[in-house]
């Protein structure tokens, strides 16, 4: 899925200007944990959280995911899109709850990151 | 690069590339109800030597500059386009691959293709031997460049510097209870993974575990410092605060147990995953701690080409 897709079913808006329209996103997940989102077993694509603090973007950075989403029109301030720019993670955010926001992504072909299972 | 491999590159990239990537999509059109002597115009303001009749989004036909010449020989300007056009026409679909293109100009030797969309079959573009040439420059370019950024990444200081052991030291420090700062550590050790050129992998469990690690010493103490050990076979990474230590190391390692209080909670951390993250991204994990001392983490991360021989 391309990110022009998403923010279509998203309804989203984009806070970080310009993307590169190639990126494909493969595999989501969302969580207000950001330990969770860490113990995911493989790259996710996009991380929706409502969560707004700079460790939002510091866990998608080094959990390699490419595309923030902030739901429920939580916006999040200058310095997490700064930051965001730096480190090459999109950030878009909904007005949409995180349940509709999954929901409808999942419908549209989206994957579940799988779970890195903890007593493997 | 000897001259094989270059066309070796060339071919490839006709097979990656579509149509879609290179052609013209901002394109003339005339109508097949247009004089001849108008088509004079249209050729010389775009500077193009020909262009698609379509009728109600409909291609009939192909106009060119040779079909206007032959007109002004045989003085039949006031002729219309419809009957001076090429009516029987050769097109490709913006889908197809680059090279489906290219035999098409060998075979037929024309100067241009129509596109189609394969789905409502409706004129999207034109595309010329330059159009191909145009995007296939585009393209090496940007091989060239990725390439480039490649080589300048430091994979091979393993490789130049002569040592019985070699190792490289990186040294961050972490400020307690700044969570403004945290993750600066581990994002700047993956960065400087990343330019070493270990696998993507290898770079996101090591990110991982050094940033559950530092959030732990922001969350929990007054500062403590990460220290990375790269060498040929594995990365170890050792983190060390002075305090207050961790009363109970087992418990700590369950997941779900969690001592943190409400703030950092409320900054998403504090799920009792933590440390059982870490165990379970790298390949070693030692937990040392002393109650008001300080807490020694060491893990190691083996690198790929050894991981699979233990």
């Amino acid at each position: 899925m391309k990110l022009m897709e998403i923010e279509e079913i998203l309804e989203a808006e984009v806070l970080t200007g310009e993307y590169d329209p190639e990126i494909e996103i493969e595999i989501g997940c969302s969580s207000d944990l950001m330990s969770e989102v860490l113990a995911y077993g493989e790259p996710c694509s996009i991380l929706l959280t409502g969560l707004t603090n700079i460790q939002v973007i510091n866990t998608a950075n080094v959990a390699d995911i490419k595309l923030v989403c902030f739901v429920m029109g939580k916006i999040p301030d200058e310095k997490i899109i700064n930051l965001a720019k730096k480190n090459d993670i999109t950030v878009f955010i909904t007005k949409l709850t995180t349940f509709e926001s999954c929901g409808r992504l999942y419908k549209n072909g989206l994957k579940s990151c799988s779970y890195f299972d903890l007593d493997k | 690069m000897d001259n094989n491999k270059t066309t070796t590159k060339i071919q490839e990239l006709t097979y990656e590339l579509k149509i879609d990537d290179v052609m013209c999509k901002n394109i003339e059109t005339v109508s097949s109800k247009m004089p001849i002597s108008q088509l004079r115009d249209v050729l010389y303001k775009k500077r193009i030597s020909g262009v698609p009749v379509v009728n109600d989004d409909k291609l009939v036909g192909i106009v060119s500059i040779e079909d206007f010449i032959k007109c002004m020989e045989q003085e039949e300007m006031d002729a219309l386009v419809e009957d001076k056009m090429t009516k029987n026409i050769k097109t490709l679909y913006a889908d197809e691959p680059l090279v489906h293109a290219v035999k098409k100009f060998e075979k037929y030797g024309f100067g241009r293709f129509p596109v189609l969309s394969r789905k409502d079959k409706k004129l999207v573009g034109i595309i010329t031997k330059s159009d191909i040439i145009k995007g296939i420059l585009k393209k090496l370019e940007s091989v060239y460049h990725d390439e480039e950024e490649r080589r300048y990444r430091a994979s091979h200081i393993f490789n130049d510097i002569v040592a019985d052991e070699v190792f490289l030291k990186f040294q961050y420090f972490v400020e307690g209870k700044n969570f403004d700062k945290a993750g600066e550590a581990s994002t700047g050790l993956k960065k400087t993974l990343y330019r070493l050129g270990l696998s993507p992998d290898i770079i996101r469990r090591a990110a991982i575990s050094t940033y559950e690690a530092e959030i732990n010493i922001v969350a929990y103490t007054d500062g403590g410092e990460i220290i990375a050990y790269i060498d040929p076979h594995q990365i170890k990474i050792i983190i060390i605060d002075k305090g207050p230590g961790i009363p109970d190391v087992e418990k700590a390692l369950q997941p779900g147990f969690s001592t943190a209080p409400g703030w950092v909670r409320e900054l998403g951390f504090g799920a009792g995953m933590g440390l059982p993250n870490i165990k379970k991204f790298t390949d070693k994990m030692t937990l040392r701690s002393t109650v008001e001392k300080g807490t020694h983490l060491e893990i190691i991360i083996k690198l790929s080409d050894y991981r699979n021989e233990d």
